[in-house]
């Protein structure tokens, strides 16, 4: 379903990745591996298109996704490092909008019920500011339980969460894969999830245990 | 598609209402560097009369700018910007949702605040209307085109001083039209034509403003 083929990127005068070829089949959850500073991040942010490939291209049910913004948008899901909800507004008022904008036609019920499912139930009125770190990020992390996008691209979504929020959150992209959802994610931590047999995409020119 | 355009001004408004400081912060701008020229000049009324449109319109396009930084700058550090982006909505309609709201936090109280600031210039109340007028019809312009340099300038450093230089220079036009129909309405000419112009120009940048902001913001969130 998503081809990527030959994709090079160089940012500034260095070339994160070159000649990159894979392709990621509905059921299958990709981890994506590296050191810091080897092109994670700018591989998903060029797989959803916000970064233009230097070389190659990246194809969505077999068609390039600069062809198809709109179509490509509503099948996919990115989040990234930055959780993409404003300060001033509730959580509840946030996870509306972020929807509404996603196309999803979502009842103010079912919004009470996924925030209380993300553990934060007695903050959905609160503006997202005085939230902690993690609790900013579970509202971010909210989007996935109500998406319909069968494409999930998650950077380190497993950061800033304490240990029940990560447990919850694997059940969560294993259903999603188990549905015949699509996810490509990054992380540093050792989650069950990654530990079975998934596949691998290894960037970058360490070796294991160099620093 | 129309719902996300109502969606996004609603969503601008709201946070420009839990944070009201900033839009206080313009508005008071324009209100004290329009008072100080009565009183740095003095108290001569044909000289305040004639200066008064020039004043204003300087003033508004000071004022707008001033506010640009805001538009497109939050929503780039907290990463809404990106997420808007990757939304299956037209970007452009987007943007012309942003600029709508920017507008009518921005542009809207000055256009309402210019007749009591024109008794300070003696202004008749004909002189009064055409300046609302050409207010009403260039601040549109101003946030549109402001837009373009606001998108360009994300996420530099420096990048409100780097805004003047891009920005100004595209506002001369409106400033020319603003303030000459305004003078030509007082002085009997009629401002119809001035008026005309600063139209055309509002619908111009309508139509290729969102376009360009979209190119620069895109490139922006690389």
């Amino acid at each position: 379903m998503l081809e990527v083929t030959n994709l090079e990127c160089i940012r500034g005068d260095r070339s994160l990745f070159a000649g990159l070829e894979f392709c990621l089949q509905s059921g299958e959850l990709l981890h994506l591996q590296g050191h810091n500073g080897s092109g994670k991040t700018t591989l998903l942010r060029t797989l959803c298109g916000l970064i233009a490939p230097t070389q190659g291209s990246v194809r969505w049910k077999g068609k390039s996704i600069r062809r198809q913004r709109d179509e490509f948008a509503a099948d996919m899901l990115f989040l990234g490092h930055l959780n993409g909800i404003k300060a001033d507004l509730t959580a509840l008022e946030n996870l509306r909008i972020l929807c509404q904008l996603d196309g999803l036609d979502i009842s103010d019920k079912r919004l009470w019920q996924v925030l209380e499912q993300m553990g934060l139930y007695g903050q959905e009125e609160l503006p997202v500011r005085v939230l902690s770190q993690g609790q900013k990020r579970r509202v971010t992390l909210a989007r996935l339980l109500l998406s319909e996008a069968p494409l999930w691209l998650l950077d380190e979504p497993f950061t800033a969460l304490d240990k029940a929020a990560v447990d919850f959150l694997q059940t969560v992209i294993a259903g999603h894969i188990n549905g015949g959802g699509m996810v490509m994610l990054t992380t540093h931590q050792d989650v069950a999830l990654i530990t079975g047999e998934v596949r691998n995409l290894q960037l970058g020119w360490k070796e294991d245990g160099d620093v | 598609m129309f719902k996300a355009f109502y969606i996004v001004v609603m969503r601008d408004l709201l946070l420009a209402m839990r944070n009201r400081s900033d839009i206080l912060t313009t508005l008071f701008f324009f209100i004290i560097s329009i008072s100080l020229f009565p009183l740095g000049i003095g108290p001569e009324m044909d000289t305040l009369r004639e200066i008064a449109p020039g004043v204003f319109w300087v003033a508004a396009l000071l004022a707008s700018m001033l506010a640009l930084e805001r538009l497109f700058a939050i929503d780039f550090a907290d990463g809404t910007l990106e997420q808007l982006l990757l939304t299956p909505q037209p970007t452009t309609l987007l943007v012309l949702a942003k600029v709508l709201a920017h507008w009518l936090i921005t542009g809207v109280p000055l256009v309402l605040l210019s007749p009591l600031l024109g008794l300070q210039y003696d202004l008749s109340s004909e002189a009064i209307q055409a300046l609302m007028l050409t207010l009403l019809l260039g601040t549109p312009s101003l946030s549109l085109i402001g837009a373009i340099g606001a998108a360009l300038t994300l996420g530099l450093r420096g990048g409100g001083v780097l805004v003047s230089l891009l920005v100004l220079p595209l506002y001369i036009p409106v400033l020319i039209f603003g303030a000459g129909a305004v003078e030509a309405t007082v002085s009997g000419l009629g401002g119809a034509g001035h008026i005309s112009m600063l139209g055309a120009i509002l619908l111009l940048s309508l139509v290729m403003a969102p376009l360009a902001t979209v190119a620069a913001l895109r490139v922006s969130a690389e």
